[in-house]
Formats: C-alpha cells, structure tokens, sequence
C-alpha cells in the first residue's frame, strides 16, 4: 500500500505545532497501525529527520499508553486501542489524518505524545483500596455476588488511555472517572472508601480542567473497551449518594 | 455541603437537571391551561382570574401565583446561571479542534446551548408580551388574554417568535429530560428505552400542545 500520512508535528510543549505531509511506500495490509509509523519513521532517520514522536507500550491493547486520533477517530476507526488496528481496515492511496488526543488538561509534550499524568493524580485521589499488602486473602472469604463482580470487571477493563477524553467535545474525563469509581465502589473490598473515593476523584478531576458531560456520548463510541455511558450514570448516582451520607 | 455541591461540575449539572425539572411540569401545566382558548373568552379568561385566587381563603388574591412566580425565577436564573458556567468550563478544557474534523460530533450540546439561548430570550419576549404588555402589539388588557393572545398571533412576527421558541423547546426537552434522568442517576440500561421514550413523549406532546395557540389564532379557529 502507498499512503500519504499528514501529521501533527510539535517540537515541545511551547511550540506551534502543525501538519506535515508524508508520502509511504509498501505497507502490508497485516502491519498494524503502530508498525506503519514505524517505517516511516525509519525513512526520516535514513533521511536525517527527527521521527515522529508517539506513545506505546504493549502493543497488545492492555496497558493503554498508545493514543493517536486518526481521521478524527480516537484510535481509529475501528473500536480497539491504535496498536491493535490494522492497515487492512485502509485502502491503497489512503490520506490518512493524525493528531494528538486534544484537551487542555493533556498538554501535548512533541509531536503526538501528550501529558497524561491529569489521570495518574484522579487515581491517586482515590482509585484504590486501603489494605494490608502481603500475602493474598483466601477470596472465598469475601463473597461477591455474581452480578457485582460482573459489573465490577466490566469497569476494571479500563485501561486509562484517555480516548474518552480525546473524542468528548467538552474534553471530559467521565467515563475514565466513572470506570474506576465503579470497578472499587460496588466491591466489599472498596466498600470503606466508597464515599471519599467518589468525592475526592471527582474533585481532582475538576481540578485538573477537564469539561463536564453534556451525554453526547462520544466517550462510549471511543472506548475501546466498551466503558458503557451508563457508568456515567452510576457515578453520578454514587456522588449524590455520597453527599448525603457526608452531609449527615 | 452547599459549597462543595456547587463548586463541582457534577454539582452544577445536579442543579441544572432539578431546576429543568421543576420548569419542564410547570410547562406541562402551562400548556394544558393553554388550550382553555379553544373553550372560548369566558373559559381561558375565568382560568386566569382562577389563577390569581387559587389556594385561597388560605391564600390572600395572587400569593400562590407569586409563589409559582418565584419558584421559576429562581429555577430560571439556577438553571441559566450553571448552564453558563458548565459550558464554560466544557470550552475551556477543549481549546484546539481537530484538524480533520467529524460532522455530528457535538450535536445534542450545540443544540443544548442554543436552544437554552433562544429560550432564554424567548421568556423575557413572551412576559415582556403578555405579562406586563410592554412590547404587546394590540391594546393590551390586564386579565383578558383571550383577546390579548389573538393580538399577539395576528402578527407575522409574533408567530414566528413563538413558534421558533416552541420548536427548540421541544429539541430542548427531547435531549433534556434523558439528560437530567443521567444527571440524576437513575438512568441504567434496562430503563433507557422507558426514558428516551417518556422524553420524547413530553417533547412531542409539549411542541403541539403550545404551537396549537397559534395555529389557532392562524387559522381563525379562535377569533
Ligand atoms: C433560560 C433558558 C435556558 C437555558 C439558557 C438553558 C440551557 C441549557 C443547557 C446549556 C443545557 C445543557 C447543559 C449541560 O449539560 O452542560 C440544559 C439542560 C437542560 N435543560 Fe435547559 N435551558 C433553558 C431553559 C430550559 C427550560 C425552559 C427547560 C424546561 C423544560 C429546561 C430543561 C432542561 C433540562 C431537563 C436539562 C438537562 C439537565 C441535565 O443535563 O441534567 N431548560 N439547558
Ligand atoms: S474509559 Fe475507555 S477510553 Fe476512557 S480511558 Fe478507560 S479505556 Fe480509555
Ligand atoms: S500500546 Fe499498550 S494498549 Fe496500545
């Protein structure tokens, strides 16, 4: 495949950024995305230019450093992380659009990395559990019915890429929120932080400027773990629930 | 706790999801007395006269209607103050767009904020009309709105005032009412199809009922 790729190229953090155009030869509908900047990236060190700054870690979709809002689809326009989309999901002569994830609280660093130490500190406001750390607990010991643990794994899947933030039009941290607060909340386990995890994290993430849900939805749409809106929902249920019960 | 509530953003959207609320019955309840008109003079005007003396002996003349009054001025001004504010922040934490751009993104948030606006205006237009009669367009009689309403529906842009508010009400409602139910978090996915339902119910519902009035007057059913 021959691609011409335009780019978003930011030297640091005070710099003007911009698109530049490239043109690629031989990509392999089998390469993934990440494998593609690859090559590209190969050509600009050949050729004595500065390569094209771009997070990644695993590659295998689970630890969610990789980012990339590519044709105006964070991660792409398939629903999985930028590392596990595929060039087959592209057509030969494709012009293909990519921009760092865009909100105020994830500044962008160079070209497509941005800061996202904004979610290190939401977690760090709450996003645990306080226990004695050694040897693991026989879990038979703390029953969890069956549909709590379903939907606590279902919000354990977050992976904190920040994709949520990155196709919201108001730039909001929610559904990364609501995930985590959910997947603690409804546990036995999380149980004595239930109401300081849902107001201190709510609090941080306000702090750190993310915007507010106006439920468009687009968070949902991004994810690629298929955080459902609904966790929105949940928190906001948690957060009132708090407030009374600080409040009392 | 008041502070706390306010200063968060899920604190302002409580506020905004209450204050939508308490106005979105008092509309339902607006629009039905409303359609008193098509009863003729004696009918919506005895109904307006009704409302100065409602919760009397208890009450003195009109206490109960200021009441109402200072509830939705109250939810008015809460609702306005923090859509404001939100849409603040939400601008502020997404300064730089995309440069390839998607259609549709933020459909139901632009329609928020601008239906909020055009409503906005359209309340100070309509009690500026046919509260106070200031900006009426006939002899404007205090009590009398059979007449009052046919005065304002007999001008080109009387109607067009209306109905450009009545119609963005309804978008508003549409979009409003599921919102508010998330905000209130009683949203959950067994119980979306009810909402968006009842939402849309109360939209459609609310967009005939007040744009009957002046079809009406169009139409010479009510003259
Ligand atoms: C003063 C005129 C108004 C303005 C400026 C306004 C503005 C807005 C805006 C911008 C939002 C979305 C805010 C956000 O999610 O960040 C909103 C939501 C809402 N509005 Fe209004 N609006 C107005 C009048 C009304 C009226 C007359 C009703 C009554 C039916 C209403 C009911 C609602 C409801 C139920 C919501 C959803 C609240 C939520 O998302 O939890 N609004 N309004
Ligand atoms: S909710 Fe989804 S999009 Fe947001 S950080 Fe978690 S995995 Fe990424
Ligand atoms: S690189 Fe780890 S999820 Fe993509």
């Amino acid at each position: 495949m021959k691609l011409t790729l335009r780019v978003w190229r930011q030297k640091n953090a005070d710099a003007e950024g911009a698109m530049s155009t490239y043109e690629v030869d031989g990509i392999s509908q089998d390469m993934s995305f990440l494998e593609m900047l690859d090559t590209l990236n190969e050509e600009l060190i050949v050729k004595g230019e500065d390569p094209v700054a771009f997070d990644h870690d695993c590659r295998e979709g689970i630890c969610g450093a990789c980012s990339l809002v590519i044709n105006g689809d964070a991660h792409g326009p398939e629903r999985t992380t930028t590392c596990q989309l595929h060039m087959r999901s592209f057509q030969d002569g494709d012009t293909i659009d990519i921009e760092p994830w865009r909100a105020s609280a994830f500044p962008v660093i160079k070209d497509l990395v941005v800061d996202r130490t904004a979610f290190d500190r939401i977690i760090q406001a709450g996003g645990y559990i306080t226990a004695p750390t050694g040897a693991a607990p026989e879990a038979h010991s703390t029953p969890v019915p069956k549909p709590d643990a379903d939907f606590a794994f279902e919000h354990a899947e977050c992976i904190g890429c920040g994709a949520c933030v990155a196709a919201c039009p108001n730039g909001a941290a929610m559904l990364f929120t609501s995930a985590k607060i959910n997947h603690l909340n409804v546990l036995p386990q999380g149980a004595p932080e239930r109401e300081t995890r849902v107001l201190d994290m709510v609090a941080q993430m306000d702090d750190e400027g993310f915007g507010g849900c106006t439920l468009t939805g687009e968070c949902a749409t991004a994810c690629p773990k298929g955080i459902p809106l609904f966790s929105i929902t949940s928190m906001n249920k948690e957060w009132l629930r708090a407030n009374r019960k600080v409040a009392r | 706790m008041t502070r706390t509530i306010w200063d968060s953003s899920l604190g302002k959207k409580t506020v905004m999801a209450v204050s939508g609320i308490v106005m979105l019955l008092y509309l339902v309840a607006h629009m039905i007395g409303n359609l008193k008109i098509f009863f003729g003079p004696e009918e919506i005007n005895h109904y307006a006269h009704w409302l100065r003396t409602m919760g009397g002996p208890v009450l003195h003349y009109e206490w109960a209607l200021w009441l109402v009054r200072i509830v939705l001025v109250v939810a008015v001004v809460a609702h306005a103050t923090s859509a404001y504010q939100l849409s603040r922040r939400d601008i502020r934490a997404r300064p730089s767009k995309y440069v390839h751009k998607k259609p549709s993104a933020s459909y139901a948030t632009r329609t928020m904020r601008w239906g909020g606006i055009i409503l906005g205006l359209f309340i100070v237009w309509h009690i500026l009309d046919l509260t106070t009669g200031t900006v009426h367009p006939g002899g404007y009689e205090h009590l009398h709105p059979y007449q009052n309403i046919i005065d304002t529906f007999s001008t080109w842009y009387g109607n067009v005032i209306y109905i450009v508010a009545v119609v963005a009400l309804g978008f508003h409602v549409q979009h409003g009412f599921w919102s508010a139910a998330q905000t209130l978090g009683v949203g959950s996915r067994s119980r979306d199809r009810v909402l968006k339902t009842v939402g849309t119910a109360l939209a459609v519902l609310l967009t005939l009922g007040f744009v009957a009035v002046p079809v009406g007057v169009m139409t010479g059913l009510v003259s």
